[in-house]
């Protein structure tokens, strides 16, 4: 079969935003490929879902509570067992907190090479040609997908979700789910509140990474982002070491931001953290390491040691203000 | 109880990476190794686990190849209990799949109870090795997770599943299984280097060989440098010069008004 199967994602009751990147590219390949799209949508009640996936041809809905919410476990059972049965020349997975469990599982379960990591898939003669960001983005690696069957993780963003999005709903074939036995229990969701600060709606945000070395030193960084009326974020190293709390995080793990100004200290830009901050209006990036690869989504950069840096920089910004004002 | 750890090598990322001959490889003689990232969370992890009173032993496994034993006998340094070195036709890092199918043999001769991962690698490419070794070893798995602990019962796993957005999922997980870890409780700990010394000269490292090839192995036609569309106009002088360049940046964008 030369179809593309795109496996749902679904988090609190709605379809994310990864399912209609996906799916749009599942359009264009499967036509290329002179197959179908279809679209695999696990859960329990999640018929409704499908009314927003008519761009898929057809939507293969199994419903059984045990994947509802997700469990790795389950989903990878029923997922091998519809794409055994399915056969279609390429999976799409959102290479996600989700994803990453279930595109690496049905790659060892069903015997099928994975590109994962993908940035771009397009074809090539007749077959998918598959890139892969990899070394923290500073290669990417291009490979051939064969036509027999194979998986792609696909990284959040790297598609528009305009052409997976549709108002018309999809064409549902039920099937039924098989036997599940999940050894992972789902026991539940927890949503962060905003706590003090939401860098989501803050227009203003100066992030701090690695770069900054020690905890005391954050307060070079909230300074400057005090002295512009803006708050504080980070990426997830500064987090996970407690230095920051885990609302401020910037990221695909974290928050997705789209502030006026983002200015990046001591970030090198890993694709996590890129993920989550480069719609911002205005980047301006500051990293010792001129290849780091921050400096590929920033309008302007330096490469002046952070430390030299803020003091000054902070009050000449100070004074500016207070003149403004 | 025993946790295994398998840890691998990756290049480090603070040297250039230069593509090989046949433009689809790493040229294997600039590679400098380093321990990824994301294992040494899952070796601290372990190590909490084990300092949290139950009765654990940490066994950590590498595939040989790198500086393997510099990485197994850190590993000891740090407070594991046994460190293996997994023979094999290891020339140089190993795919995924490859990785996943030598210590799936391995650990098929091992009686244990938790295979703790890091989440990813910068390198896993044909994806990450946590599930694929779950999946080859016919166990539950669960990456990107936090907040990992053992149950009194002694048979399953409490952690935390990251998504995006800030949003987590409580899950348990039936033992045995493999967990991905995205990040330990702690930052992971340093050996000293007189420590690992030490070790090298009076501890011994057990081996076990295990000969595999990957069937799914995903053909990489080309590596390349990314040919960026867009970069950083860059601002250079002195931080003074630089700081007045970024001011005025912002002053034109009105980002500065009162």
């Amino acid at each position: 079969m030369a179809d593309v199967l795109v496996v749902a994602e679904h988090l609190n009751g709605a379809l994310t935003d990864i399912t209609f990147e996906m799916l749009g590219k599942a359009r264009e390949l499967s036509t290329g490929l002179g197959g179908h799209a279809t679209l695999a949508l696990l859960g329990s009640d999640v018929r409704p879902l499908a009314d927003q996936l008519g761009a898929a041809n057809a939507v293969l809905l199994v419903e059984d509570p045990a994947l509802d919410p997700y469990t790795p476990d389950a989903w990878q059972q029923v997922l091998a067992s519809i794409i055994r049965e399915r056969q279609p020349a390429l999976v799409l997975v959102g290479n996600t907190g989700m994803g990453i469990d279930l595109a690496a599982g049905l790659s060892a379960a069903l015997d099928l090479p994975l590109a994962a990591y993908c940035a771009d898939l397009r074809l090539d003669n007749g077959a998918v040609l598959a890139t892969s960001q990899v070394y923290g983005g500073k290669l990417f690696a291009e490979s051939r997908l064969p036509g027999s069957g194979a998986i792609a993780s696909v990284m959040a963003g790297a598609f528009s979700t305009d052409a997976g999005k549709s108002s018309s709903p999809a064409t549902v074939e039920a099937i039924p789910a098989p036997k599940i036995h999940s050894r992972v229990r789902f026991k539940r969701l927890n949503v962060p509140e905003a706590g003090d600060v939401d860098i989501t709606r803050e227009q203003i945000l100066v992030s701090v990474g690695r770069g900054i070395q020690e905890e005391d030193n954050i307060a070079l960084v909230a300074e400057l982002a005090s002295a512009l009326g803006g708050a504080v974020s980070a990426s997830r190293p500064i987090i996970d070491n407690g230095w920051l709390p885990r609302v401020r995080q910037v990221g695909k793990s974290g928050m997705k931001v789209k502030p006026r100004l983002y200015i990046a200290i001591g970030i090198s830009g890993a694709p996590e953290h890129l993920e989550g901050m480069r719609d911002a209006e205005l980047i301006v990036a500051v990293n010792t390491d001129a290849k780091a690869p921050i400096f590929d989504v920033a309008q302007y950069g330096t490469t002046v040691d952070l430390f030299d840096l803020l003091p000054v920089l902070t009050e000449k910004i100070r004074e500016m203000r207070a003149v403004a004002a | 109880m025993r946790i295994v750890v398998p840890v691998k090598q990756v290049p480090d990322l603070v040297e250039d990476l230069e593509i090989g001959p046949d433009g689809a490889s790493l040229d294997e003689d600039l590679v400098k190794y380093v321990l990824n990232e994301f294992d040494d969370h899952a070796l601290e992890e372990a190590l909490q686990l084990k300092e949290a009173g139950s009765d654990v032993e940490v066994v950590v496994l590498a595939l040989d190849y790198g500086d393997v034993d510099q990485v197994l006998f850190t590993s000891l340094a740090k407070g594991a209990d046994r460190a293996t070195k997994v023979t094999g036709d290891f020339s140089s890092a190993p795919d995924s799949h490859t990785t996943a199918r030598a210590l799936a043999a391995t650990l098929s001769g091992m009686q244990f109870d938790l295979v703790l991962t890091g989440v990813q690698a910068i390198d896993d490419l044909d994806g990450q090795v946590g599930p694929l070794l779950a999946t080859l070893l016919e166990a539950p798995h669960v990456s990107v997770a936090t907040h990992l602990k053992l149950e009194a019962d002694g048979r399953t796993l409490s952690v935390q599943q990251e998504y995006g957005g800030g949003i987590t999922a409580d899950l348990e997980v039936d033992l045995p299984a493999v967990v991905g870890v995205q990040a330990a409780r702690a930052t992971p700990r340093y050996a000293s280097v007189s420590r690992v010394r030490q070790l090298m000269r009076s501890a011994e490292l057990e081996t076990a060989s295990a000969d595999v090839t990957a069937s799914a192995a995903l053909k990489i036609e080309r590596l390349f440098k990314p040919v960026s569309t867009t970069h950083a106009q860059m601002i250079d002088g002195s931080p003074t010069d630089v700081a007045d360049a970024i001011t005025r940046i912002l002053s034109d964008r009105g980002l500065l008004k009162g």
